[in-house]
């Protein structure tokens, strides 16, 4: 039976349940809702809460299980003569796999009976003959011990699932039965209810868990997986990056120096860009502006944060690399051969993180104490030497943290490079030259026809551990920063 | 402190202090430059804004209208069986439509020449579009219809502005001798631009046809993967910041939960699109290309803010509120979800709105779930399929064709942008509406 039609009959379940067992509860109660505990309808939910709850549960469990039960089984049985030289026991379990899958399509297409997908007797040229009519998609000829773990492997697939169907429908008719014989006036449905609904609380509150640890791990494994067959020496500080494109060969070069040294650049140019714009406008805004003009221009400068990535990178493909090949280019000064370069890239980024550095940055020249500007001009100091002298300086280390996280942003911004920064991986000087950075070849890396299995995509994984290792300590030593420095004045 | 005394020992002679002295106009030259370089910097922010904006507009608008060519005619039910029977039935419909437009013309008064190929190279094969519209409507046959059949991506180009008469090269697409037929047809009313429907309702094309291409298919996508979004990580945002703000202890599980979601705001967004290649794709097998993988993968991008602003709302409810339910007997549950939670609904709301916004317009993770490089045909067949049938989404869509070659797809890209920076647009709206409609000061 489909998960969904079980899920669907579950939720029944509950449903009766929450009826009957508000019923059961008003009527231990003679109909007075003053001689309950807990408010009619938390008695309805304890029931369907219990017929819910242990059903989903199982159902959760044995789908995990399942499949990695019968995949243990069925490659036991498999001998090991029966796997060629040149392959390997996971390549022959998938196509077991493929050959099960293609047979429960046939099957339900009505090309081949459920008699013949199970019979042991069943011929190995016949089947894989109809398989082939049917349009399924397998490998020229099945063996026969592929044929038999295939066959078994979806008998056990069918036991299995009717096993769950019946296990989790009985206990969730169960458990709203138990719940239902519970449900009396004394009992304290409330505190049931609101327990459970506390650990729904709180499960979804350690998603956030969940996710850190999911992205860690996916990219844990890969990159040892990488790093099995790829030196990590090599990786680390290898000065070439040239993958091959068969996506089988050994002669790939993985160097992650010249990516890294690309993202560095085009970093600081988006910094060199961003930061002394941000700052003085957050200055000025802070400091100088009336709240009229504060009032328009902030919000307009923060509809800049706004604009998704994909805009900043066509506008630097199609708008910025023209116009600076215009002057840049063989037309004008020579120095610049395509509209793609870093100096591109780095502009339009600056452009994008203008908003974040002067948001920020406002913020923390907000939070100065009032009173230390007023000691100053007390002082005879102007508007300006109080700003440069005292505010700033008090201001510092908070501006160091939005900087440092502007730069965690640039060194993660993908859109903008993959656009406008060009692919070529180079260790140059020339902002004018097209460089490459970790997050683009994260994305060429990963979109092409490449095989999961071979270095050139996994090298993907161990770019992504590097760039989450690099923004992840970037971060923590801003937030480090800020919340030192909020501690001080609050 | 006596070197002041030192200093003002000998006063001054001769000075009033209504005159500034050298170094007093420094000190204040000094003021107005740093002021000027705070407007400055105001005004290169609003200049970027500007330039955006106006290359935006202005790239975008040709992707809103197309260059058809319009032409009256009537094909008979002999014509019509006669080119069926043909071995090369397009051809002979390319034909009628020739000897349409050669009368067209000549009753117009118009005298220009022009033969098939020309013809082919403004406007492609016209004979199938001809084909395909009678055999879907036999019954207009014997009765005049009028046709508007789009020109080449070149010729609209033409009228664009984005080719050049100068710089056209004569290749097998477009010779200048065809440029004056454009002309010609131009002033004769014959070729004109008309709103660009198809680009709004219409799905991707092949590398070939940039004039075909349109964004309403991969909108598509990016409706049911903001359905998604809107369904996860709303309910699952407003649970954990319901816990966190009113139910959590202070000990390390709440820290670390706390510090986790901090740190996931700041992660880059392609790390997230290579959680989802590994668990969504590699690991639970789900379809690649599909608009749920998306929309998965973006409710672990969105959570974080929707998390953020939640937890915000829900401060701002005064604890009075809190007191004055636990005082006539609610429990704590009952308090906050009866009372704390319909309070700072609009806030929440609001929050999320944005979140789904910035949702909307991210393309890094997308790349790497496979929804670039499959070219979005079609619609889902339905609700269910919708979800799960690979197809593109909007940024995902426009990333498709800034990388094409055909420089005609550029068009199509900053038209996409307009399209996408409306949908945000309207959306960022609504969050602001709600919030000065709602929002409660205490």
């Amino acid at each position: 039976m489909p998960i969904f039609w079980i899920l669907l009959i579950v939720l029944a379940i509950a449903a009766i349940g929450y009826v009957a067992g508000r019923a059961r509860a008003l009527a231990s109660a003679g109909g007075d809702i003053r001689a309950l505990h807990s408010l009619p309808s938390y008695y309805g939910w304890n029931a369907a809460i219990k017929a819910m709850v242990p059903a989903f549960l199982l159902i959760i469990v044995w789908l995990i299980v399942q499949p990695i039960y019968v995949s243990s089984v069925v490659s036991g049985m498999l001998s090991d003569g029966a796997i060629p030289n040149s392959s390997s026991r996971g390549l022959v379990m998938a196509e077991v796999r493929r050959v099960a899958e293609g047979l429960d399509n046939a099957v339900a297409a009505g090309v081949i009976g459920e008699d013949a997908a199970r019979s042991a007797r069943a011929d190995v040229i016949d089947i894989t003959q109809r398989l082939k009519d049917a349009g399924q998609i397998v490998t020229s000829q099945i063996t026969q011990p592929v044929l038999r773990a295939a066959q078994h492997f979806r008998i056990m697939h069918s036991t299995g699932n009717m096993m769950m169907t019946v296990a989790a429908l009985a206990l969730a008719v169960l458990g709203a039965l138990w719940a239902i014989r519970e449900n009396r006036a004394e009992f304290r449905a409330r505190n049931i209810v609101e327990t459970s609904v506390r650990i729904l609380l709180i499960s979804a509150a350690s998603i956030a868990i969940l996710t850190t640890i999911g992205i860690v791990l996916s990219l844990v494994f890969n990159t040892l997986e990488f790093f099995r067959l790829y030196p990590a020496s090599d990786f680390f500080f290898g000065l070439t990056w040239s993958p091959s494109f068969s996506g089988r060969g050994g002669s790939s070069q993985l160097g992650v120096l010249p990516l890294l040294w690309g993202t560095f650049y085009i970093s600081v140019v988006a910094l060199a860009v961003a930061v002394p714009i941000g700052l003085f406008s957050a200055i000025y805004l802070s400091e100088y502006a009336s709240p009229r003009v504060r009032a328009i221009a902030k919000p307009m400068l923060e509809v800049l944060a706004g604009i998704p990535t994909i805009v900043y990178g066509l506008f630097a493909l199609l708008t910025v690399g023209p116009l600076l090949l215009s002057v840049f280019g063989a037309d004008g000064l020579g120095w610049m051969k395509a509209g793609t370069a870093v100096m591109t890239a780095g502009l339009v980024m600056g452009v994008m993180l203008i908003p974040f550095v002067s948001s920020l940055s406002d913020d923390i020249i907000n939070a100065v104490p009032q009173s230390m500007r007023d000691g100053s001009y007390g002082l005879g100091a102007t508007k300006s030497e109080t700003i440069r002298q005292v505010v700033l300086p008090a201001a510092l280390p908070g501006i160091v943290g939005a900087i440092l996280l502007a730069a965690s942003r640039a060194i993660g911004e993908t859109m903008i490079v993959v656009l406008g920064a060009g692919a070529a991986a180079r260790l140059s000087l020339n902002p004018f030259e097209a460089m490459t950075t970790v997050t683009a070849k994260i994305v060429s890396q990963l979109t092409g026809d490449a095989d999961f299995a071979s270095p050139e995509a996994l090298v993907a994984f161990a770019l992504g551990m590097t760039l989450f290792v690099l923004t992840l300590g970037l971060n923590i030593l801003a937030l480090y920063i800020v919340r030192k420095y909020r501690e001080q004045y609050e | 402190m006596t070197d002041a005394s030192l200093h003002g020992a000998a006063p001054r002679k001769g000075r009033s202090i209504h005159q500034i002295d050298a170094r007093t106009r420094r000190r204040n030259a000094t003021e107005a430059r740093f002021k000027a370089c705070g407007i400055a910097a105001i005004a290169i922010g609003l200049f970027f804004l500007v330039v955006l904006a106006v290359a935006i507009i202005r790239n975008g608008t040709p992707a809103f209208t197309r260059t058809v060519v319009e032409v009256n005619f009537t094909l008979t039910q002999a014509q019509f069986d006669e080119a069926e029977s043909q071995l090369f039935k397009t051809k002979a419909y390319s034909g009628f439509f020739n000897s349409a437009l050669a009368d067209q013309l000549t009753q117009q008064g118009i005298e220009v020449a022009f033969d098939e190929a020309s013809i082919e190279r403004l406007m492609g094969k016209v004979g199938n579009a001809i084909r395909e519209h009678y055999t879907a409507h036999p019954g207009d046959l014997d009765a005049p219809v009028t046709f508007n059949l789009p020109t080449s991506s070149r010729v609209d180009g033409y009228f664009n502005g984005r080719v050049k008469r100068e710089t056209l090269q004569d290749s097998r697409f477009l010779e200048a001798t065809d440029l004056d037929l454009a002309d010609q047809l131009k002033a004769a009313g014959i070729i004109k631009s008309e709103f660009n429907w198809p680009f709004i309702t219409g799905a991707d094309s092949g590398v070939d046809n940039p004039g075909g291409a349109g964004i309403g298919a991969s909108v598509v996508g990016s409706f049911f993967m903001m359905l998604v979004v809107l369904g996860l990580s709303l309910p699952i945002g407003v649970a954990a910041s319901i816990y966190l703000e009113e139910f959590a202890p202070q000990n390390w599980i709440t820290d670390l939960i706390e510090v986790n979601i901090s740190n996931l705001a700041a992660v880059p967004s392609i790390v997230f699109g290579i959680l989802g290649l590994a668990v969504f794709i590699q690991f639970m097998h789900l379809p690649q290309s599909a608009p749920l993988v998306g929309g998965l993968v973006l409710t672990l991008m969105t959570l974080p803010t929707i998390i953020i602003s939640t937890r915000a709302s829900l401060k701002s409810v005064p604890p009075s509120i809190r007191d004055a339910a636990l005082g006539v007997g609610a429990s704590k549950m009952q308090a906050v979800f009866h009372h704390v939670l319909p309070l700072a609904m609009p806030g929440i709301l609001t929050g999320t709105i944005i979140g789904l916004a910035q949702a909307l317009g991210e393309t890094a993770p997308l790349l790497l779930i496979g929804m670039v490089g499959f070219v979005a045909r079609g619609y889902p067949d339905g609700f269910l399929d919708g979800f799960v049938e690979p197809n593109s989404a909007m940024p995902a869509q426009i990333y498709t064709w800034a990388a094409r070659a055909d420089q005609a797809f550029y068009d199509k890209a900053w038209g996409g942008i307009i399209i996408l920076l409306i949908f945000l647009l309207t959306m960022n709206i609504i969050a602001i509406i709600l919030r000065r409609r709602f929002e409660r000061r205490w």
